[in-house]
């Protein structure tokens, strides 16, 4: 039992010392669990007065920056938490790469980043109609105009004319909830980005860190 | 075995012929395999609990799918009226539905009869003007220029603007779907559906 247990062996036992020095990890895998959880809590904070409808969800964020106190800054740090997050990951990303940490044995580890920095992209994607001004509602317009072209699954992709199908039923139209970006979107971006995406991205966390000790520690110099 | 051939000549022992390899059936190994029977029982009943999680799994999953899809969209109706075919007279393009509805509604004969001309620039989206003194769109946030027929002819619009599909309702008004497009690019200009003759 504690043995098995995933929490408890999450770390590895001894650490190498070359492994824990900045100038080679530059601490960027580290930064970006702890923005991430950063996001977590004040996303949960955000939840207590946030309402994801049409009629609410602008005001109460008018309601979060004006009226609630300490709202501002929650919110904030859940907006620049997220910002900062995108970039770590990617400089993480990066260190990875120039250090040859992607290397065998460590390439299912490199596949599970991949899915994570899928995921944070995707948290970003979501979050971002949540605010529902027209900032909001128009990037998710042009940003979801893309899957349109989807191939098989988008209405003006290749083989769409082929496979007969509509802009009722495609890739774009199961995302926007509808033709358009509508309250329905809103409610649906919201449960991604409030559940499934977090819980997703936290599952293959804990995959990752964990096979990291599998694996043998943080890589070696080269 | 490549010595084979030599040791039973220097070497008369008589040897157990080589024990058939069973083959593999369905990726069970062969020591699972009996002779009489493909699997076993366990086997069988195993392979039946897979195909049966696997089997509702992936009912669930096609119908959580279709969930997703709502029958019912609480949206604007795409399709709209705009009044009688005599109210557009041939060489006009009428701006009476740019507000409402970001159509021009053009009566071009050499394109056979009324179309439902988009009025989004296929730049970057802006709402183009009809200018009609110099008989063409021009898009007021890059410069984007389009004949009367639609047809980018300067600024950095890529695509001939996009038309809706124009029909008669039973009323006897001119019925747009702006679920509909038609593109020029594509070879479906002139196509039943893209024009309303008159």
């Amino acid at each position: 039992m504690i043995l098995g247990n995933v929490w408890l062996h999450l770390h590895p036992p001894k650490m190498r010392r070359h492994a824990v020095r900045i100038k080679f990890t530059w601490c960027m895998g580290g930064i970006t669990f702890l923005l991430f959880l950063v996001t977590l809590v004040t996303g949960v904070v955000l939840m207590f007065y946030y309402r994801p409808t049409g009629e609410y969800a602008y005001y109460d964020l008018k309601y979060l920056m004006h009226d609630v106190p300490f709202g501002a800054v929650v919110r904030n740090m859940h907006r620049w938490a997220a910002h900062s997050m995108v970039i770590t990951v990617m400089l993480h990303m990066f260190r990875v790469f120039m250090t040859g940490s992607y290397k065998p044995p460590r390439e299912f580890n490199w596949v599970v980043g991949i899915l994570l920095i899928t995921f944070t992209l995707l948290l970003s994607f979501t979050g971002y109609l949540l605010p529902w001004d027209q900032l909001a509602i128009w990037a998710i317009t042009v940003a979801s105009n893309m899957a349109r072209a989807t191939p098989l699954l988008g209405h003006e992709g290749p083989f769409a004319a082929q496979l007969g199908i509509g802009s009722r039923y495609d890739a774009r139209s199961i995302m926007l909830a509808g033709t358009i970006v509508a309250p329905a979107t809103l409610l649906r971006f919201y449960v991604l980005h409030c559940i499934v995406i977090p819980i997703a991205a936290a599952m293959l966390m804990i995959l990752h860190f964990w096979r990291i000790r599998k694996d043998g520690g943080i890589s070696g110099p080269l | 075995m490549a010595s084979e051939a030599a040791t039973a000549q220097s070497n008369p022992v008589k040897r157990p012929p080589p024990k058939k390899k069973k083959e593999r059936i369905l990726g069970l190994p062969p020591d699972r395999l009996s002779d009489d029977h493909i699997w076993t029982r366990r086997d069988f009943f195993s392979l039946t609990g897979w195909a049966m999680f696997l089997g509702s799994l992936s009912v669930g999953g096609i119908g959580f799918l279709r969930f997703m899809f709502p029958r019912v969209l609480f949206e604007p109706d795409p399709t709209f009226k705009a009044g009688f075919p005599n109210e557009y007279p041939p060489g006009t393009v009428s701006e009476k539905y740019i507000p409402s509805q970001r159509v021009w509604i053009a009566n071009l004969p050499e394109e056979g009869g009324l179309v439902a001309i988009s009025a989004i620039c296929t730049h970057l989206g802006c709402t183009p003007r009809w200018l009609a003194s110099e008989e063409k769109y021009k898009c007021p946030c890059h410069g984007s220029g389009f004949t009367k027929e639609g047809i980018n002819f300067e600024g950095p619009a890529p695509r001939p603007l996009e038309r809706w599909k124009i029909g008669l309702a039973e009323d006897g008004q001119i019925l747009i779907d702006k679920s509909k497009k038609y593109l020029s690019e594509k070879g479906e200009w002139g196509k039943p559906g893209s024009y309303l003759p008159v």
